[in-house]
């Protein structure tokens, strides 16, 4: 079997005497999308938060790419090909869309220290961050600030940023929340598309965007997960069924 | 052209006509108080690098701006009476000489103090930049061999190359030259890369920190570029004075500089300028009718941080675009 590209072990974060993350084991192979799904305060955005080390784990270790990165910083971490989307986009609010994307871009090639040539003239910072603009379908506004977006424009530009910085996986946190129906289907398509650039271990809560797009499921609740499996597995899983999905069907 | 551009270029010509006409009818005051304006603006345009792009709010920048002025007159003391300065280097009377170890001095200081302060954030950033400039302030009170409490006298203002130093109008053009040319080198750097990262640091760093960039290293670049810029406007502030006291290190002149950026739109290219102008106008117009001019610097800052955020450039020329 190939080697997961991400693979977390028993992880464990407490808030006082909340354990939000409660020994978590859990990997991400080539090509797939891995879902984490789990109901309102159940650990999720905690567990991406460890992941790109915006949060630091208590104890459990975190393997990327081969290599224990449960002790880098953020950006060390964004380095080595982490990207992420935020549950609440997390841009810069006064920078065009255009110019977020720049960024991602210009710190992909390792250059911020360039202190005189302006930004917006460069074709190597513009054009490939045009191209995935283009991709996500915010090519035409692509010079309008950031805070002047729509929600769901904003989710498709966090998207964008991941994927200016060619990241080796992608962790998106609720990236359809808020999208609206039309926008929900064109972001499960491109998606699906995507999984073949780079994994992605997606935390949804729109269970027909999950159910379309996951190879793998797992359920979060309380910290702990209780259930991993095909589409089918947790479908079927009385557990799951008790603990999230409800038996209204 | 925007409508900022326009104002600029009529703030950076009024700045220049000011001491041109000053000097046709005679009125040489008039000159030292552009000098003063310019010199003024270009502290804070350093400053602003820091605060405006980086969202550092220094409350310790006179320390650099000492550090420049004191680098003058340590540097003109020696070079007047010959004596070694340290390890037999001498003194001099060359202001580029002088700007160079003003910036370099400062350059080092502010990768010192950077490194300390900007592990912090927000009050304790400020608090810390404090302190280290108080640091800085004592050390100079306290030390006798370049005049202690009462300061150092530059007996003859320092040299440049080609130019009488002595007549305020060329005096004066040295400092707008190197004004403009630290204004081009702020628009420079704004729009650059490295700009970019800067303002998106301020604007929010997890999002810097997560495409890969630590916001640590950029801020603390910017935070001794600005130091640099500083340092540079206080050497030629001791030589428009001749002299250097420790009140160009006290925390007064820190406030004064982040006063003037808030006066003039923090962020701005020309904010600085604006409100170096606008301040040095105020104390002088009001100076002379009342000792408490102070008072209603207040009331005007008060005015502006409540209904004109952007500050005077904002409130003539709109909104900021960034790219
Ligand atoms: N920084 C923090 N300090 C204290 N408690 C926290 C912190 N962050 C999260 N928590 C708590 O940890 C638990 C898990 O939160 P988390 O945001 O990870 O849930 P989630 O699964 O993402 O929920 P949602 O579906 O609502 O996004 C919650 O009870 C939350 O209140
Ligand atoms: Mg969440």
């Amino acid at each position: 079997m190939v080697e997961p590209v991400l693979q977390i072990s028993d992880l464990v974060k407490s808030f006082g005497a909340l354990r939000a993350t409660d020994g978590v084991t859990l990997d991400l192979h080539p090509g797939e999308i891995h879902a984490l799904i789990g109901p309102n305060g159940a650990g999720k955005s905690t567990l991406i938060h460890q992941i790109c080390g915006t949060v630091r784990q208590d104890s459990g270790t975190i393997r990327f790419a081969g290599q224990d990165i449960g002790g880098l910083g953020v950006a060390e971490r964004a380095q080595r090909g982490l990207g992420r989307t935020f549950q609440v986009s997390s841009l810069a609010p006064e920078f065009s869309a255009l110019r977020n994307v720049m960024l991602a871009v210009q710190a992909k090639q390792g250059s911020s220290f360039r202190f005189f040539k302006p930004a917006m003239l460069d074709r190597s910072l513009t054009e490939p961050a045009m191209t995935v603009l283009d991709r996500v379908g915010l090519a035409e506004r692509a010079r309008i600030p950031a805070s002047e977006l729509s929600h769901g424009e904003r989710r498709q530009l966090e998207i964008a940023i991941a994927l200016a910085l060619g990241s080796r996986a992608f962790l998106l946190d609720e990236p359809m929340a808020g999208m609206g129906p039309e926008g929900s289907k064109t972001l499960t398509r491109f998606l699906d598309r995507l999984r073949q650039e780079a994994p992605i271990l997606l935390v949804e809560h729109d269970m027909d965007a999950v159910f379309a797009l996951a190879d793998r499921i797992s359920v979060l609740v309380y910290g702990r997960i209780i259930a991993t499996g095909t589409v089918e597995d947790i479908r079927r899983d009385p557990a799951v069924r008790s603990a999230y999905l409800g038996d209204h069907d | 052209m925007s409508r900022e551009t326009v104002v600029n270029f009529i703030l950076a010509a009024l700045l220049l006509a000011v001491p041109l006409l000053a000097n046709a009818v005679g009125q040489p005051f008039y000159i030292t108080l552009a000098t003063r304006i310019a010199i003024l603006a270009l502290a804070a345009t350093g400053l602003n690098l820091a605060l405006g792009l980086g969202g550092l709010v220094s409350f310790g920048h006179a320390a650099f701006f000492g550090i420049g002025g004191y680098a003058a007159g340590i540097l003109a003391t020696h070079g007047f009476s010959g004596e070694p300065l340290v390890f037999g280097l001498s003194g001099t009377n060359q202001m580029l000489v002088i700007w160079i170890v003003a910036a370099v001095t400062a350059g080092l200081a502010g990768l010192a103090i950077g490194a300390i302060s900007l592990r912090t954030s927000g009050v304790y950033f400020i608090m810390i930049t404090l302190a280290f400039a108080q640091m800085v302030y004592y050390f100079a009170v306290s030390w006798p061999a370049y005049g202690g409490e009462d300061g150092l006298s530059i007996l003859v203002r320092n040299q440049f190359p080609g130019v009488s130093t002595m007549r305020p109008l060329s005096f004066f053009l040295i400092c707008y030259v190197v004004l403009l040319a630290a204004i081009g080198l702020f628009a420079l750097i704004r729009a650059s890369r490295f700009g970019s990262a800067l303002q998106a640091a301020r604007q929010n760093p997890v999002r810097v920190a997560t495409v890969g960039i630590r916001p640590f290293r950029i801020r603390l670049t910017a935070f001794a570029i600005s130091a640099m810029m500083t340092a540079l406007a206080g050497a030629l502030f001791a030589d428009l004075n001749r002299f250097v006291s420790p009140s160009m290190l006290s925390w007064h002149m820190s406030g004064e500089l982040i006063v003037l950026i808030i006066l003039g739109g923090t962020g701005r290219l020309f904010g600085p300028l604006a409100g170096a102008a606008l301040y040095v106008i105020i104390e002088y117009a009001l100076g002379g009718i009342t000792e408490r001019w102070q008072f209603f610097l207040g009331l005007i800052l008060l005015g502006v941080v409540l209904f004109a955020r952007g500050g005077l450039l904002g409130f003539i020329a709109g909104k900021a675009r960034h790219g």
